[in-house]
């Protein structure tokens, strides 16, 4: 079975600017839904309290609402988590050193109301420790970015890794604006699947890196131009390939893997197609428009070339 | 051509072979058991099995097995109903001496036991439990510590009439206020002749002599690291109140601590007990009067019977000494003529001047400390969880009194540093107390946890299919091959994760569901790689050579930097984070092997040397 024809001969680099547009549209539209409305910052960056209930039978949000407010709490959020009987509260952080006790408060008053209520999961995190994950999440994604920028500039040429990283950025930016549009909760395991969208768009980005690489040696005649294309239709149905399978187990995980893996699946799966489009339209381009001649890449001929590749 | 040397063959097939023998202890599942521990860290009495199976027999509860480990006897039941009255059973049978906790054992065969094959290390979200990260406040470590000094400061300037108009803390120094400059140098003489720890600094400000004095660097480093270490222990011997099968309770940081309690859902009284407070007391020990009579009721006025930990007997009078607040500081160390272990003790002017008086003429006798702790201890009543608070008094040790001392004294005749180092601890604990609050906290509900584990188990299950009749429908009997592998990494990865005990996640379980996506993406390439080659009109052989030559590099390339990636996510990650990092890592590294190496052999072994027309790809 194949599902592409044996030789795709479709212009990529001729539509470049098209795609350019396309990706500077994204990501201005990412950035300014990012400065507007910012991003839904989960617990884990905010600090407060959030605390899941279940009930045995669907339950009405206003008497929970009543209940609470009549215990004494204004300020909580409530809304439903996956199904109607699930129930979720968020508590803002307060300046009190008692605010480790709210739960035991909030699910006190809740089991007075209904003591069917069932305690799923209690989350709290203290304002300090909260501002501190936002400061290492923020670190690790602009360690991994410098790590891999570091790694290609090695293997490759600074052009190459230029163009990976800004593939890259335009990747996260436009992640992060979904989920800024969507108004999607931003936690921790978000953070953690925006760092598996860089792993992997990379991934792609370096397969098609790597055959440009291969052609500019191997093919005497030739625009910079069109061995770029002829490399991303050699490698077109790969690319294809393994963002499907990927993207298919990431339905899996979407659709069965329980409410608190929805969103960090989502986000792979926004990851997944924004890295693939990138690498066929934004990584290669790129680094055409920084001026990748055939010259940069031969002065490399000596390395991976006579290396034994065989496993 | 195609051919493999047979100690290639021979790697893989016993990387498989070992692969699945450690996979295997998850396919066992637990037995609800009770663990039953010494809560002081000590032997477990030979009599033991024997008493426990008795009490369970009495009590008409059939028991599945025992078994005893150098520090934990774990009994097995067949149900969850025998199990809770089980526990109850014991814990009455016991006593306060042993700790008695509720298990799910994982009822791996022997033989696999015998080679460390275990099951998978479950995180608190699949299993259920509580998770805290504690924060010791070192300010107000800092700042107890300064308060003791100053009222023994007063004391010692006091003495040596030295006149000073006021004392006072400002944020993590002492000032002094002085009226002259004479009085400033006579003071600054006397309080750097008793405490040499302090450094002192004159500071003229507004016309008034001011003396600050503060911690040394050293000192300071030293009192938060002993605030820490003490949390530490008061936090784990309280844990061990509550019962906890697998509790663990370390260190992050140089402040922080973290506590997970897998299993426990009552987090009220968790808190409540990791709250508790504790002092001590130094008490003379009565010789006059017989304990053996005291222990049959006659305890003699003015006195009161007293247990040590050992579980001797002792009778001490009731007047106390010195309290724990009047201690400032008590460190583990050698004695230097003899080298045995011993404990310093430095009291504060107040304890000083009370020791003095008493030891003059006490020399020769015995004295005793008394460690007091208010305890907060659960009970499972009609499957219901009483609590109870009560006070828990107890000789952490007896010592004779050698000569008349006041400030500074050493308890010697120690068996071990280590119980050095713990008498050190608890006299600590009772002095140094810093407060210690929670920062994060992270619950998570027994019937979350498990259907946690049937979502992800279930996602794991379908990703895996469809990927497998993808695969196998794209690239035929390759795909096929493709399949063998991806199952073969799936199993590796379920073996290192068991063989590591690395702590599996929700995330960790994202991670395992990516990383079946991501892994055919080797065989992607090879394959496609070889079609390519077909397509160019290569002989069969000769592209199957080409295709994995030439996809090896970007395989490489391509994997290296998700690594990087994973390192950084690993390094940075808490815990669910971690367990993300740590299951994609490692299905990068096992994909990297099955994916070209197995089914390389694979293929090799099915095509190659032969002449072949065309390939089934």
């Amino acid at each position: 079975m194949q599902i592409l024809n044996k030789g795709t001969q479709i212009d990529f680099m001729g539509k470049r600017k098209i795609a350019m547009m396309l990706s500077l549209a994204l990501v201005i539209g990412s950035l300014v839904t990012l400065a507007m409305r910012g991003l839904d910052f989960g617990i884990d960056f905010t600090g407060g309290t959030l605390i899941e209930v279940a009930y045995p039978d669907a339950v009405d949000l206003g008497g929970i609402r009543d209940v609470l407010e009549n215990a004494g709490f204004n300020d909580v959020q409530v809304q439903h988590f996956g199904t109607a009987r699930d129930v979720l509260i968020r508590i803002a952080p307060r300046a009190d050193t008692a605010s480790a006790k709210l739960s035991e408060d909030v699910l006190t008053a809740l089991a007075g109301a209904d003591p069917a209520v069932e305690k799923r999961r209690v989350e709290f995190v203290g304002p300090q420790v909260g501002d501190e994950l936002t400061e290492q999440g923020g670190l690790a994604v602009l360690y991994s970015l410098i790590g891999i920028l570091i790694y290609v500039a090695l293997r490759f040429e600074y052009r190459f890794s230029v163009g990976a990283v800004v593939a890259l950025v335009h990747d996260v930016t436009i992640t992060l604006g979904l989920f800024s549009l969507l108004q999607v909760e931003f936690d921790l395991t978000v953070l953690a699947a925006i760092l598996a969208v860089i792993g992997y768009s990379l991934n792609d980005t370096i397969v098609v890196f790597d055959r440009i690489r291969e052609n500019f040696r191997k093919m005497r005649k030739g625009t910079p131009e069109e061995i770029m294309n002829a490399s991303i239709n050699q490698t077109l149905s790969r690319t294809l390939m393994t963002s499907g399978t990927t993207l298919m187990v990431l339905l899996a995980l979407f659709f069965l893997g329980g409410e608190i893996i929805h969103a960090f699946a989502l986000a792979l799966i926004v990851g997944i197609f924004v890295g693939t489009y990138s690498s066929i339209f934004v990584a290669g381009a790129l680094s055409l428009a920084l001026g990748v001649s055939k010259s940069d890449l031969m002065v490399l001929e000596k390395e991976g070339k006579d290396v034994d590749t065989s496993p | 051509m195609n051919q493999y040397p047979a100690w290639k063959y021979l790697l893989i097939s016993l990387t498989l072979i070992v692969g699945v023998i450690y996979a295997l202890p998850n396919l066992y599942g637990e037995d609800p058991a009770v663990q039953i521990s010494s809560s002081r860290g000590t032997a477990l009495g030979e009599s033991l099995e024997g008493v426990v199976e008795t009490r369970l027999a009495d009590n008409k509860l059939t028991v599945k097995s025992v078994e005893r480990s150098e520090d934990r006897l774990l009994v097995r039941f067949h149900d969850t109903e025998d199990q809770l009255r089980a526990a109850d059973v014991i814990k009455e049978a016991l006593g306060a001496n042993y700790i008695v906790a509720l298990n799910l054992a994982p009822s791996t065969p022997g033989w696999l036991q015998a080679i460390n094959a275990l099951p998978m290390y479950l995180g608190l979200d699949l299993r259920g439990g509580v998770h805290f990260l504690m924060e010791v406040d070192m300010d107000a470590a800092v700042h107890k510590a300064l308060e003791r000094y100053s009222s023994d400061l007063r004391t010692v300037l006091r003495e040596a009439k030295v006149r000073y108009i006021s004392i006072r803390i400002d944020k993590q120094t002492l000032v002094f206020k002085f009226r002259n400059a004479e009085d400033r140098s006579k003071g600054s003489d006397v309080i750097h002749e008793a405490y040499r720890d302090l450094q002192l600094r004159d500071v003229d400000k507004g016309g008034a002599y001011l003396l600050e004095a503060s911690l040394s660097e050293n000192e300071t480093r030293e009192t938060r690291k002993l605030a820490l270490q003490q949390n530490i222990t008061t936090l784990r011997n309280r844990i061990n109140e509550l019962g906890v099968a697998e509790p663990i309770i370390q260190q992050q940081g140089d402040s922080r601590v973290v506590v997970q309690l897998p299993g426990v859902q009552d987090t009220a009284a968790a808190k409540r007990i990791l709250g508790a407070t504790a002092t001590l007391e130094y008490r003379a020990v009565d010789t006059q009067h017989d304990v053996e009579a005291a222990r049959k009721g006659a305890v003699p006025p003015g006195t009161r019977l007293y247990k040590s930990r050992d579980g001797r007997y002792y009778l001490l009078k009731n007047r106390v000494i010195v309290t724990g607040d009047q201690i400032i500081n008590a460190r583990s160390g050698f004695d230097n003529n003899s080298g045995s272990p011993q404990v310093s003790v430095t009291l504060d002017g107040k304890g000083a001047r009370k020791m003095l008086d008493f030891t003059k003429e006490n020399v020769g006798k015995p004295m005793a400390v008394v460690f007091i702790e208010n305890k907060t201890t659960s009970r499972t009543v009609d499957g219901k969880q009483v609590l109870s608070n009560h006070k828990v008094e107890e000789i952490i040790s007896v010592a004779t009194i050698r000569d008349v001392f006041s400030k500074n004294f050493q308890t010697t005749g120690l068996d071990s540093p280590e119980e050095a180092h713990e008498l050190a601890l608890l006299l600590r604990s009772g002095a140094l107390a810093a407060p210690i609050r929670i920062i994060e906290e992270r619950t998570v509900g027994p019937s979350l946890g498990a259907e946690n584990i049937e979502q992800g188990f279930e996602s794991v299950v379908i990703g895996f299919l469809v990927v497998l009749v993808f695969m196998a429908l794209y690239y035929k009997v390759f795909g096929l091959v493709a399949d063998l592998a991806l199952a073969f990494n799936l199993v590796l990865i379920v073996a290192l994760l068991s063989l590591l005990q690395a702590t599996l996640t929700m995330p960790g379980i994202a991670g395992i569901v990516l990383t079946v996506g991501m892994a055919v993406d080797a065989n992607v390439l090879i394959f496609e790689r070889i079609r390519e080659e077909l397509r160019n009109g290569n002989t069969p052989q000769a592209s199957i050579h080409a295709g994995y030559a030439k996809a090896f590099s970007t395989i490489a390339d391509a994997n290296i930097t998700t690594l990087i990636a994973a390192v950084v996510l690993f390094s940075f990650g808490t815990g669910p984070i971690k367990g993300f990092a740590v299951t994609l890592s490692l299905g990068i590294l096992t994909s990297m092997f099955t994916a070209i190496m197995g089914t390389r052999a694979i293929i090799n072994l099915a095509y190659g040397g032969r002449r072949l027309k065309r390939l089934p790809i």
